[in-house]
């Protein structure tokens, strides 16, 4: 076991240097680095918060939809071949649900304020 | 410095004028350079955009039509009262600018955000999706006979080229998976009509004005095919920057659009145009992919690209939303 701070911990200490003590001194197209730089931190702390959870959920969905066990890259390659064959489609049951919740989980780490998720996740669960 | 090229360039064919000043390189990839200037001229400055392959890169990427074939485009266009930059000049090898070609600099707004929010352009947003269609009514008008040599594609090879680019990431994706198949099982068809299409019409190609549309821009993916293609792509929700209840750029409905289309004496498709956005959808869905393989293997290292790669998700949920829509 590592010690802590947690890199989660630290990837926000270092995003919230970055955001309240560099910003102000830059402009221009590094202060544009900058931002991205900061988005990148922001998603990193995101995922790092949120990865373990809902990679779980996600196998566990594709286990039951597909049969099988394997780790998330597997079994997300197994159900991307079974959909180029045709063997699962939008009236498998389960499959869009599972597509949605798993669309959902990566739009909240990659991009939170992307208009179609914020809409999406008005609609509640 | 290029600023002493072109005046050279510009004493040549410039009638009048005595130099270049201001230039400036607005965006740069490896291949492609636009820059900004202005012609010195007795009457005044007369503002002027340089698009050009610097000298080493004559090779266009495989979709690209090439700049030879934009510069003829945008001035076909113009000629036929699409709004279009007017070409000045088309870069002769002498001159030591590489291959490409100068146009007249239109004023205006390039930058979707600002011309979806910005209170500069509030009296021409309402106006702009029906605009869009008459502009592109005119676009797909344009004569055939005089356009220069053009890759040509149907529908079906279009999904088999999107198939095979996506395939060749190694980045399975059960959702673009499903709309392959959607796309395959949706196929129109080849078209009634085969077309001169812009391949790139969306809001951040086009230059607007607090009176409306004023410039289309970037001709770069420009073939022959479907022309419904067009009314699909300006429709794909990644260029409506938030705006996602204004189908057309952000800026109104698919009904203006379709009115704007027809009222110019030609008619719209729907079925067409919705399979073409969906493609839309998954071909910016999968040029993200593009990008974040352009990232790892080197030639871009940048967080930019690195951060597109990332939006792949974005499409997906887009992708969803058409496909698979939820609740009411």
């Amino acid at each position: 076991m590592q010690d802590e701070p947690t890199p989660i911990e630290l990837t926000k200490a270092v995003a919230d240097f970055l955001r309240s003590d560099i910003t102000p001194l830059i402009t221009g197209h590094q202060a544009f680095k900058l931002r991205v730089a900061v988005n990148i931190l922001d998603l990193v702390t995101r995922q790092l918060t949120q990865e373990e959870g809902s990679d779980a959920s996600e196998v566990e969905r594709l286990r039951a939809l597909l049969g099988m066990d394997g780790s998330v890259t597997e079994l997300n390659r197994a159900l991307a071949e079974r959909i180029a064959k045709g063997e699962v489609d939008l009236a498998t049951p389960g499959l869009a649900e599972h597509l949605w919740a798993t669309t959902m989980d990566k739009l909240a780490v990659d991009q939170p304020s992307y208009a179609s998720y914020r809409r999406e996740l008005s609609r509640g669960e | 410095m290029i600023e002493a090229e072109l005046s050279r360039s510009v004493a040549r064919w410039c009638k009048g004028a005595t130099g270049v000043t201001g230039a400036a390189k607005l965006s740069g990839g490896a291949s492609q350079e636009t820059w900004r200037f202005d012609i010195a001229h007795p009457d005044g400055p007369i503002g002027a955009i340089l698009r050009r392959s610097p000298k080493g890169y004559g090779a266009a990427p495989t979709r690209a039509a090439g700049l030879a074939a934009e510069a003829q485009l945008m001035q076909l266009a113009y000629e036929a009262g699409v709004p279009s930059p007017r070409v000045m000049h088309v870069l002769t090898p002498d001159e030591d600018l590489g291959t490409g070609f100068i146009m007249q600099r239109v004023e205006g707004e390039t930058i979707a955000r600002k011309i979806l929010r910005d209170d500069e352009f509030a009296a021409a947003r309402p106006l702009l999706a029906r605009q869009i269609g008459g502009v592109l009514a005119g676009l797909h008008r344009l004569p055939q006979d005089k356009l220069p040599a053009l890759r040509s594609r149907s529908a079906s090879q279009e999904i088999s080229e999107l198939e095979r680019d996506y395939r060749s990431l190694n980045w399975p994706k059960p959702v673009f998976e499903l709309a392959l198949r959607w796309l395959r099982a949706h196929d129109p068809g080849p078209s009634a009509e085969t077309t001169l299409v812009h391949g790139d019409f969306r809001n951040g190609n086009l230059i607007i004005g607090a009176d409306g549309l004023r410039a289309v821009l970037d001709w770069e993916l420009a073939h022959l095919g479907d022309p419904m293609e067009d009314l699909g792509w300006v429709c794909v929700n990644s260029w409506r920057f938030g705006e996602i209840d204004k189908p057309v750029g952000g800026f109104g409905s698919r009904e203006e659009l379709f009115a704007g289309y027809e009222a110019a004496g030609r008619k719209v498709d729907a079925a067409r145009v919705k399979f073409w956005e969906v493609m839309g959808t998954l071909r910016w869905g999968i040029m993200c992919g593009g990008m974040m393989q352009r990232f790892r293997e080197g030639p871009d290292h940048s967080m930019e690209r690195a951060m597109i790669g990332r939006r792949a998700s974005e499409t997906e949920i887009d992708l969803l939303r058409l496909l698979a829509p939820r609740g009411g």
